[in-house]
């Protein structure tokens, strides 16, 4: 189970967030998070939003170059050690992670949901799945 | 099998060929002597006169012509013929200083176009193909010279001239045509405007391109061949001498054969102006044989490549020269290292990444700085930044090994380089020297 994560290549200069975010706003589409990494003169812009269908097709019309990659976001209470409970799942998985973000679940104060990109999607959705967590899919991302 | 438009002239023997050049240029320096004085004052001051050009072998003792002789004698300094008898005139783009005007009388043009039709014949075109003519039309020789080629062959000519990208691709798929000539940075975008549009090159109906009137790589060649679906020939020529034409590719698309009936080449020290021996590289320098209004001898191209007498496949006996590694007002000297564009283009195809390239060079502390901005595509884009910015590294390692010197690579948005519908503009060097 995962969830379309949409990575975006953009220039490290002033404004070219804000244009790419325009077109997003200009077409309606969602985003329920944001995370950037940035070399000097480039960045990578990822999201996760509502229709990734409707955000790939306005993306590229608008010339972005993009990619979607397969994520696996997991929905864990809002408390001390909630992070690290999953993390030592996936270590005990042998699963590693390239990169991860958080974001906060809108109505649903009790969990933050946290982003991960693994080196192995499907390892590490087994792995958090067989330890009771709660995973998101795709639907639930439009629900939330 | 491989088609001629002259065959008895281009498929001639060695001895038949010499035996023209050297009739051929007796004739042509008494007329340069006779009617541009001048060029008789330039032998006059070399202390050479027509009586002692009695074959090809004298050719070296005549003075060489520049760029700048032609901009010094323009607009009618080395016009050869009473302007009555001339009938159209073409221009050199003229980007620095003033413009290098060229007369034609209608033998000039006749004989322009053969070298032109030559040239489609080469490419496998026949009275049965439907021939774009994609370059500019108008000062710049591309589009006429071509234009007159394909009537010559009797293709049937689209005179699209360059831009307006949709209805070019409209006209290639509505009109079936078999045969386009344009730059090759003009085919490459064609090919992959196309390949936005879902075509793939069994759904194009081209089958051979004409691309010249700039400098490209072999890899190139590759990409564009493999896009369009198309086999891709060179074509050499340069305003002063007529136009394009000069030189073409026949198919063991293995050098262009030079048409020695019309032009005499030497390989010259670019620095001595020493006539080098046969494989040796260095700057292109050409005689005019048949040339009424603006013939010109020894004019030096600052191109820089090779010559190759070798028996070519094709048949063809004409001397063939190789890809010009660059106009030599092309090369870049940064840090004291010689660089021509056509190294970095290399360099980028061989790593994955598109032709779209601009190179900017700037010092910076009485250092120069080469830069080279490359712009992104899906296919080399992922996720990672680690990857994204390991694939930079693995270019710019390509870049020094090729060039010698260090290059920053900067990746760009797509299309944020400035596309040229005609010659693309590479390189920007901002040095103030």
């Amino acid at each position: 189970m995962s969830v379309k994560q949409i990575s975006v290549f953009l220039e490290n200069r002033a404004g070219a967030l804000e244009s790419m975010t325009a077109v997003l706003g200009e077409n309606k589409i969602d985003m329920r998070a944001l995370s950037l990494a940035e070399t000097k003169d480039f960045g990578i812009v990822r999201i996760i939003v509502d229709d990734v269908y409707e955000a790939t097709t306005v993306l590229k019309e608008a010339g972005y170059v993009h990619t979607l990659t397969p994520v696996v976001v997991i929905a864990i209470p809002d408390e001390p050690g909630g992070l690290n409970r999953i993390l030592k799942v996936f270590t005990k998985a042998g699963v590693n992670i390239e990169y991860m973000y958080a974001f906060l679940g809108g109505a649903d104060a009790k969990h933050a949901y946290m982003v991960f990109r693994p080196d192995d999607t499907k390892a590490a959705a087994s792995a958090a799945k067989s330890a009771g967590m709660r995973l998101v899919d795709q639907e639930d991302i439009c629900r939330l | 099998m491989e088609r001629y438009y002259q065959k008895d002239i281009e498929c001639a023997d060695r001895e038949q060929i010499r035996a023209w050049q050297s009739e051929k240029l007796v004739r042509q320096v008494q007329h340069v002597w006779n009617d541009v004085p001048y060029y008789r004052e330039k032998m006059k001051a070399a202390g050479v006169t027509p009586d002692d050009i009695r074959s090809v072998d004298d050719l070296h003792k005549l003075p060489f012509l520049s760029k700048a002789d032609l901009r010094d004698s323009y607009p009618y300094g080395l016009l050869g013929c009473d302007l009555k008898k001339c009938v159209r005139i073409q221009s050199t783009s003229g980007t620095t200083g003033r413009r290098v005007v060229a007369f034609y009388t209608q033998h000039d043009i006749d004989l322009w176009e053969d070298c032109c039709a030559r040239a489609i014949t080469a490419a496998g075109g026949t009275d049965e193909d439907v021939c774009q003519v994609s370059y500019g039309y108008g000062l710049f020789t591309g589009g006429p010279g071509l234009n007159g080629g394909s009537h010559k062959v009797g293709c049937l000519t689209i005179p699209t001239s360059s831009g307006n990208t949709q209805r070019q691709i409209m006209f290639i798929r509505d009109l079936n045509t078999t045969i386009l000539c344009c730059t090759p940075s003009y085919a490459a975008y064609l090919g992959e405007s196309m390949k936005e549009m879902g075509l793939t090159p069994d759904q194009i109906p081209l089958k051979a391109g004409i691309f010249g009137a700039e400098a490209w790589s072999e890899e190139m060649r590759q990409d564009i061949q493999n896009t369009l679906g198309i086999k891709a020939y060179d074509i050499y020529g340069l305003t002063e001498l007529s136009g394009p034409g000069v030189a073409f590719e026949c198919s063991a698309q293995k050098g262009m054969h030079i048409n020695e009936d019309h032009f005499i080449p030497e390989i010259i020290d670019p620095d001595t102006g020493e006539v080098l021996p046969e494989g040796s590289q260095g700057e292109l320098v050409f005689t005019s044989l048949d040339k009424e209004a603006y013939p010109l001898i020894r004019y030096r191209t600052r191109d820089i490549c090779t010559l190759t007498y070798e028996k070519c496949s094709c048949g063809r006996t004409h001397v063939r020269m190789g890809k010009p590694r660059g106009r030599s007002d092309d090369m870049l000297i940064i840090r004291g290292v010689n660089v021509f564009p056509s190294q970095i283009e290399t360099v980028l195809l061989n790593n994955g990444y598109p032709a779209n390239y601009q190179i900017i060079v700037d010092r910076v502390n009485n250092t120069d700085t080469l830069d080279i901005h490359v712009e992104m595509t899906p296919e080399m884009f992922t996720d990672q930044l680690g990857e994204v910015s390991r694939r930079q590294k693995e270019l710019a390692e390509g870049m020094k090994s090729m060039l010698g010197i260090k290059a920053n690579i900067t990746l760009v948005s797509p299309k944020s380089i400035e596309r040229s519908e005609g010659k693309a503009v590479r390189v920007i060097d901002r040095r103030k020297i």
